[in-house]
């Protein structure tokens, strides 16, 4: 299990461009801070109200007053720079961040994303989510292809939507999805797994580009 | 000038039953716990809490959450205290916590648009989703934008890092969040600050809610322990 986290947060990682504005959801999403490649330099947003989140502090070394989104004690970076809410939310709406990366319970075809309610569950509360997605230049989503055997890769989600037509990119394990006016587009492929392994693990057509690569690892 | 600086159950002595209250803080970094623990003492009940989440259990607005003083809460996530689910679940009704979602940035820009006088905001937030039911949509040059209205209450507790007597105020780091926006957008706006100076030390280039906005100080608050 730990690879294929590696492996999808690897792949995310390489998508990113030195410069970038990047807000990073909570979990698996977060370990792709640990694969930017070489040379290149993005800025994180806390969307609690700042910009360079640094690595975490040593144990004893805390500043109780800085934490990050998941309520975690963070550093910063040389340059950071702290605001309010309503200024962190700017940044997001207004097309300031250029790319996020999120888990997802259900992506669908045309890029709508359901990922805040389980049903049966007790609602947690959108947070930050529905602005993230709705106002990021590029949205990523980065999740295994299927959960126990069930698809969450569907011609149309079937939980409640986090938003709709916001979904650029799909980098779960098995390969590398666009989503595009035609529909959902196979990229790349992992060379452990057929095409027929992949067609399987989605629960809607997926196109083969042309241009089909093996997927990049480390 | 005016002698804003009170004990904090002075500060809270007039609030009553029923009031609304926002409370600054994100998972309760940049709450004013000595505000919260003088409304504990205080024991009013049937309170709207505003304020980004629900804290965690023995802190920020958690606190209010246990001894039963909330009735509504808006707050964007309230996942991570397992006791708002306990309290909307529970088969007495008169304890029935009622838990309003809104998004985050919505919230920010709604308590926003309030302290600026703001008839409301468009924002694409929750078009096509739930949060849209029984609001207007309206299209802005080919895009659907959600109208959300402005948030206001009769009380804001603030957490302030330092404030001087007039009540300008610094907030160290991540703390500040919803403080300086919540500072505009209520009637009553009590500040629980860590260090107390004389007005003019702090650096006009530095303060980020002026001293127009805050009608009682509080010292005393203390950084938070691990």
């Amino acid at each position: 299990m730990a690879d294929i986290k590696v492996r999808i947060a690897s792949r995310v990682a390489k998508e990113l461009k030195d410069g970038d504005v990047v807000n990073l959801g909570i979990g698996l999403p977060t370990m792709v801070a640990n694969y930017i490649p070489h040379g290149v330099d993005i800025v994180l947003q806390s969307e609690n109200g700042f910009l360079g989140i640094g690595p975490a502090p040593e144990k004893g070394k805390e500043d109780v007053d800085l934490v990050n989104a998941g309520a975690q004690y963070v550093t910063v970076k040389t340059g950071a720079s702290f605001f309010d809410s309503a200024t962190s939310f700017g940044i997001i709406r207004g097309g300031h961040v250029d790319a996020t990366v999120l888990g997802s319970l259900e992506v669908d075809r045309h890029g709508n994303l359901a990922n805040w309610i389980v049903p049966g569950k007790m609602v947690p509360g959108m947070g930050g989510a529905m602005d993230l997605v709705s106002g990021a230049e590029k949205v990523f989503i980065a999740m295994q292809d299927t959960t126990k055997g069930v698809h969450k890769i569907l011609d149309e989600c079937t939980l409640a939507y986090t938003a709709i037509t916001v979904v650029d990119m799909l980098d779960p394990e098995m390969g590398v999805m666009e989503i595009t006016p035609e529909g959902l587009v196979l990229k790349e492929l992992h060379p452990e797994f057929t095409l027929d392994d992949i067609k399987a693990a989605t629960g809607c057509e997926l196109i083969i580009s042309p241009d089909l690569k093996p997927m990049e690892e480390e | 000038m005016i002698n804003k600086i009170k004990t904090a159950r002075e500060a809270v002595a007039e609030i009553q039953d029923g009031a609304s209250i926002m409370v600054g803080g994100f998972m309760a970094t940049g709450t004013p716990e000595i505000l919260i623990d003088a409304l504990v003492e205080k024991g009013v009940k049937d309170l709207t809490i505003i304020c980004n989440d629900a804290g965690v259990p023995g802190r920020g607005v958690g606190k209010l959450l246990t001894n039963g003083q909330i009735k509504t809460l808006i707050a964007s996530h309230v996942g991570l205290n397992p006791e708002v689910a306990q309290r909307m679940n529970t088969s007495v009704p008169e304890d029935k916590l009622e838990c309003i979602l809104v998004p985050q940035g919505t919230l920010a820009e709604r308590i926003r648009a309030a302290g600026a006088g703001l008839g409301g905001f468009l924002t694409p937030t929750g078009v096509g989703t739930i949060v849209a039911e029984g609001k207007q949509v309206i299209n802005m040059d080919g895009k659907d934008y959600l109208l959300e209205k402005p948030l206001k209450a009769d009380y804001a507790f603030l957490r302030g890092s330092v404030t001087d007597k007039f009540g300008n105020t610094t907030y160290n780091e991540a703390t500040r969040n919803f403080n300086p926006l919540m500072a505009t957008a209520a009637e009553h706006v009590i500040v629980g600050t860590c260090e107390i100076v004389e007005t003019g030390e702090i650096d006009p280039n530095h303060v980020m809610t002026p001293g127009i906005f805050v009608d009682a100080i509080v010292g005393g608050e203390k950084p938070w322990q691990i």
